[in-house]
């Protein structure tokens, strides 16, 4: 392997050829600062468009400064990541980026949380030389996201999230000079586009540019109104984020805290979305068995692979770019769709009260369950199945108003009926987590076995795109596995070119499903965070006494009580759905 | 050439086109077909003859006659009295501006005696629609030479000995690009023509497009020859109809003459060509910019390395060159690098075309050799300064640029003494600015343009270029103070040493170089409120002489904003608070009773 040598302030290092100057920097505890830089390690994310010019630095015999961040380093090369002319530059380019930048940060969505504002304290700004017009925009508001292009300081990461890592395509940089900004094309609202608000752009906004559509106040509101009964669930992958807002260690479990906290701000109930993934395990899994019976009998008409449904943003991104192949993916509602459906049906009747008089509200990873409780197909009536989705952002956020000191709460646990789930329902927060639970119940219902062994090692990671074959008993079971809707659009197209020989695919928006969602704690590019709290979600998940849906009691309750049985009547009505061509 | 006894050479360039050249030809057709002289004498339009100050033009061959500013209805008379008679038209000759007397022949016009044309060779001589023409002017003698008798290596020597040196701005050698490009292993190459051309006031490559097309196509395909490229692409952007048109005609004609295609002239070789067009960004004369707009991708730049010579359009190893770097080559295959190199000095080769322009007398086209002094542009071939005003500045390099001075007039031209100077060669703009010009607001001009050209991606262009121009439009506002002149040079400094691409880094050198070279001038903006060139608007002010005012109300009544106070028969006065300098009163005033300061 080429290694090059090199100086970077005075001292000697060694690196790979094909190394940039930030990284070989930083290899030797050298930080020199970046703002528009990032890079998501192990996957595949790298967003370096050189624009914002704070990483810059002298580099012998060269005319002017070089951008640390995608300036190769040389043989011989000699650095200075600190020279006078170096952060006088880096502050007047600083200077530059405020001067275009509105002054509100104490009502600002991201203040205490935003890359400029810490950067601006890290080169010690205290006065703007270069004062002048600001640029102003429409601000665009959608259910789900708000765009206050205002803020936007054109680092384009949220046009890499949306164009190379989704290949969603709404973002890009319009117009010229002062005027550029990241829009949708023809200044669009992103209602009227194609964005699937999946959120990535949230995620990785450093301002608050991109924000999701706050709904705490709303909630609060809720939670006062004495007519109503307000009930909350929790998606499994917040569990594993939440206590990073309150400083603790990225990757601890905080289920028991975050109940008790949401039993202390007032929740009637507090439930678990986990209880409808083990019920949408039973729909999904029967679905694929039914699908997979007939094709074993021949039936030509069958579509398999099936694919699964429970993320909004994927279901959305189908409807927009894949519409001749929306009957392809399970019916099956989401989780926190099938929840809503059966607490304003199941749970109203034993409580008996009106749905009308019944709030429900999820705290999600994800910024687009905020559009899909609003779809039309979730309404009865007008009055939604899921009122109000709050972040785990948002939900952290509301804790802190409410002066809960969450770090010292006890651990409590969810209320029944609906809060009582299997690690099968647990795991549905990671990519390749739905397939591995719909593989558990299947297995054992197809097979009439049990299963030796739960962990399907073979089904985890964090590859863009794996495969799998898991024998059902003599039946060999070929499974797919994308996260990151760029990598879903390449199973897609091998689906549309009848080169797919999978039978089941799981299918997130997010780079790593729903612990890397657009709704958690900010990750500031730093990608082992989404690892450790996958590996929570693992942990939850093997220290449950069942962990299999098909034997979550209450699951067995609901279906002997109301349901009836998988794919019933009843199920079909309120437990699955039908997409839409959206060309 | 050669059924016809007698050529009317007309110029077909957009200049002479915007003003009748067409109906100029249609008239001579239909009179030349009136005296029956159809067999004798043909009409054929050619490319810029470059003297655009006195377009349109028409040449007779083979007496060399050169009439200037013919209009439509001077037709009938050429044919009559010169076709028919054989006698020149007086009053259509060029006049000698010392001697005040007629020049018929083009070789005896000062604007042409210290012209040397070789990129420009063929603009006027040819009809760029023929090919027959352009090879009957050794064209496409060149890429057989190269073809059948040189290697790659040798025709790569060839252009290195040469010293060509690229003529869109930057000027790295023609010849180590060829080569970097042909040692990258890669089956597919790209030859890439930059013909975006987009400095305010520059028309070089499109008139070497609209009147030597060919010229262009076959350089393209020596180059693709040496780098082992088999596909070359024409960048130019969709405002230059004309071109583009020629650059069809030419594209097809060559093709049907087997020198672009495939298997060209026996040897193997194949070169297809291509037309891509730009939406006239000046940020896409940037080779990545360029690239990306080719690719269907936003026309911005990337960071350099990797540069295009080894990742560039669709991701190959593509070499681009300038339209007037390409129209160089053939001439210097045929004439060889030995000739080409004796003309220039040490480290310019060659000749430079350049596009003059401003408060000059002879707007045009020139071809001058690398070396020639500003002096010998601005006054031998350009004619001097409009009107007799005096000399103030030129600029040089586009908004890449800087103005220059008196003190600079003697500098022999070429890449290395014009970055000395605090200017660049740029891509051959050259506009020339009297004592009427207000050096701030030049620099302000260029800046505009740059702000509106950039292409936003980095900070110190988007905003640092936006901030320039604020501070520039206080100080012609008035409202200058002495910090801001410090700011403006701060700024620049970390613009220069910051910015991604080369329109960043070299935007504020009209602001630098203005300051550097009239500080005065923004002196007198700041410390005294005034514009000496007197082009500032808010720092006029207009006063009434209460001694030479009647009281007549003339001003009283004219004034649009209610600014004029006075009784009728006595001295009226000028509320400089409402006053928006209009100059109205000042026209009006029939008693030099309003002055202005």
């Amino acid at each position: 392997m080429d290694t090059i040598n090199l100086k970077i302030d005075n001292k000697p290092v060694v690196v790979k050829k094909g190394t940039t100057i930030l990284e070989a920097a930083s290899g030797i505890g050298i930080d020199i600062p970046t703002l528009c830089h990032m890079k998501l390690d192990d996957m595949n994310i790298e967003n370096k468009p050189g624009g914002c010019r704070i990483c810059v630095v002298e580099v012998n015999g060269r005319r002017n400064l070089a951008p640390a961040c995608c300036t190769e380093a040389n043989d011989g090369m000699e650095i200075n990541t600190h020279s006078m002319r170096v952060i006088n530059a880096r502050r007047t380019v600083m200077e530059l980026i405020l001067s275009d930048h509105p002054f509100d940060c104490l009502i600002c969505a991201k203040s205490g949380n935003c890359e400029l504002q810490d950067m601006a304290h890290k080169l010690g700004i205290r006065e703007i030389r270069y004062q002048g017009e600001q640029s102003t925009y429409r601000e665009d508001t959608s259910p789900a996201i708000i765009r206050d292009v205002d803020k936007c300081i054109m680092c384009r990461r949220c046009e890499t999230m949306c164009n190379e890592v989704q290949t969603v395509g709404v973002l890009s940089a319009i117009n010229r000079g002062f005027q550029s900004v990241v829009s949708p094309a023809f200044e669009m609202n992103l209602d009227h586009s194609v964005c699937t608000y999946c959120g990535q752009c949230v995620a990785v906004c450093p301002t608050g540019a991109l924000t999701e559509v706050d709904e705490t106040g709303k909630v609060v509101r809720a939670l006062s109104d004495p007519a109503k009964t307000v009930i909350v669930q929790t998606a499994p992958a917040v569990r594993a984020a939440l206590g990073e807002e309150f400083g603790m260690e990225a990757g601890t479990l905080v289920t028991g805290k975050l109940v008790a906290a949401l039993r202390r701000l007032g929740f009637d109930h507090v439930f678990d979305t986990d209880f409808a993934a083990d019920l949408t395990i039973m729909e999904e899994g029967t679905e694929l068995l039914n699908r997979l019976g007939k094709f074993l009998e021949g039936d030509k008409d069958v579509k398999l692979p099936i694919l699964t449904s429970c993320c909004p943003a994927w279901v959305k991104f189908f409807e927009h770019q894949f519409p001749e192949m929306k009957d392809i993916p399970s019916s099956a509602r989401s989780p926190q769709q099938m929840f809503g459906a059966i607490a304003k049906t199941y749970f109203a009747d034993k409580l008996e009260i009106k749905r009308e008089d019944m709030v429900v509200v999820s705290i999600m990873p994800c910024v687009a369950k905020k559009y899909e409780c609003s779809r039309d197909e979730f309404k009865t009536n007008g009055n939604p199945d899921v009122d109000l989705v709050l972040t785990t952002r948002e939900l952290a956020a509301l804790i802190k108003l409410s002066n809960i000191d969450f770090k010292t709460l006890p651990s409590e646990d969810f209320d029944h009926p609906l809060g009582e789930s299997t690690g099968a329902g647990v795991i549905f927060g990671t990519t390749g987590g739905v397939i591995e639970a719909a593989v558990r119940t299947a297995y054992e219902i197809h097979t009439k076995k049990k299963l030796p062994k739960l962990d399907f090692d073979e089904l985890r990671g964090m590859e863009g795109i794996r495969e799998a074959t898991i024998d059902f008993n003599g039946l060999p079971i070929r499974i797919g596995i994308a996260h990151g809707l760029g990598n879903a659009r390449k199973l897609l197209e091998d689906i549309q070119a009848g080169k797919s020989e999978f039978h089941a695919i799981e299918i997130m928006s997010c780079p790593g499903g729903c612990i890397g969602g657009g709704g958690q704690p900010y990750h500031h590019g730093n990608a082992s965070i989404l690892k450790k709290r996958q590996m929570a979600l693992y942990t939850e998940d093997k220290n449950k006494t069942i962990r299999k849906s098909h034997e979550n009691p209450y699951i067995l309750k609901l279906y002997d009580e109301f349901l009836g049985k998988p794919m019933s009547e009843k199920a079909h009505h309120l437990l699955h759905t039908a997409y839409f061509d959206r060309t | 050439m050669t059924d016809y006894k007698m050529h009317l050479l007309i110029c077909g360039g957009t200049g002479c086109k915007a003003s009748e050249s067409d109906e100029i030809k249609n008239r001579l057709n239909h009179y030349i077909e009136e005296f029956d002289l159809g067999d004798e004498v043909q009409v054929v339009t050619t490319g810029c003859f470059g003297f655009c100050e006195k377009g349109p033009i028409i040449k007779v061959l083979p007496d060399n006659t050169f009439y200037v500013q013919v209009a439509p209805a001077d037709a009938e008379e050429i044919i009559k009295e010169h076709i028919v008679k054989g006698r020149p038209v007086g009053r259509l000759l060029y006049t000698d501006p010392n001697s005040a007397k007629h020049v018929s022949d083009s070789k005896g016009m000062d604007f042409y005696k210290k012209q040397i044309r070789i990129a420009l060779k063929n603009c006027g001589f040819i009809n760029p629609e023929n090919i027959d023409e352009y090879i009957a002017r050794d064209g496409y003698q060149a890429l057989g030479k190269c073809l059948t008798e040189m290697s790659r290596e040798e025709v790569i020597k060839e252009i290195k000995d040469s010293g060509l040196r690229g003529r869109g701005g930057g000027g790295f050698p023609t010849g180590l690009k060829w080569e970097i490009t042909k040692n990258v292993e890669n089956d597919q190459k790209y030859v890439v023509c930059n013909a975006d051309e987009g400095d305010p006031g520059a028309f070089m490559d499109r008139s070497i497009l609209e009147g030597d097309p060919h010229s262009v196509l076959e350089a393209m395909a020596i180059c693709g020859y040496c780098i082992g490229a088999d596909s070359g692409l024409i960048y130019i952007r969709a405002e230059y109809p004309l071109a583009i048109q020629r650059l069809k005609v030419a594209i097809k004609q060559a093709e049907e003459y087997g020198l672009i295609g495939n298997d060209i002239l026996g040897t193997g070789f194949n070169f297809k060509l291509e037309l891509r067009y730009g939406a006239g960004a000046f940020v896409c004369g940037e080779e990545t910019a360029l690239i990306h707009s080719m690719e269907g991708l936003r026309g911005e730049p990337t960071f350099k390395p990797p540069f295009p010579s080894v990742s560039g359009y669709m991701g190959k190893p593509t070499n681009v060159n300038n339209v007037e770097t390409f129209a160089n080559v053939p001439v210097i295959i045929n004439k060889g690098a030995k000739w080409f190199s004796s003309i220039g000095t040490e480290k310019s080769k060659g000749t430079k075309v350049f596009a003059l322009a401003g408060k000059i007398n002879n707007v045009g086209l020139i071809e001058v050799p690398m070396g020639t002094t500003l002096r010998e542009v601005i006054y031998d071939i350009g004619g001097g300064i409009k009107g007799g005003k005096e000399f103030k500045s030129v600029q040089t390099g586009g908004p890449s640029g800087g103005c220059l001075t008196k003190k600079h007039l003697d500098i022999p031209i070429d890449y290395d003494n014009l970055i000395a100077a605090g200017s660049m060669m740029g891509s051959g703009g050259m506009i020339v600015m009297d004592e009427d010009d207000c050096m701030v607001s030049i620099a302000k001009f260029y800046l505009d343009f740059t702000l509106e050209e950039s292409c936003g991606k980095c900070t110190p262009c988007r905003v640092g270029n936006k901030r320039l121009h604020e501070i520039l439009d206080k100080i012609t506002e008035g409202k200058g103070e002495m910090e801001d002149i410090n700011k403006l040079k701060e700024l620049s400094w970390v613009i220069k040493d910051t910015a991604l691409c080369g329109l960043g880094q070299t935007s504020p050198n009209p602001v630098l170089s203005t300051i550097a070279n009239f500080e005065n001038e923004y002196l007198a903006h700041v410390q005294e409120g005034k514009c000496p060139a007197g082009q500032c608007k808010s720092l006029l002010r207009y006063d009434i002489v209460e001694d030479l005012c009647t009281g007549c109300t003339l001003c009283f009544r004219n004034c649009p904003v209610g600014a004029i106070t006075g009784e009728r028969r006595q001295a009226h006065y000028i509320d400089q608070s409402l006053c928006i300098k209009c100059g109205a009163c000042f026209e009006k005033c029939k008693f030099n009773a309003i002055t202005l300061t």
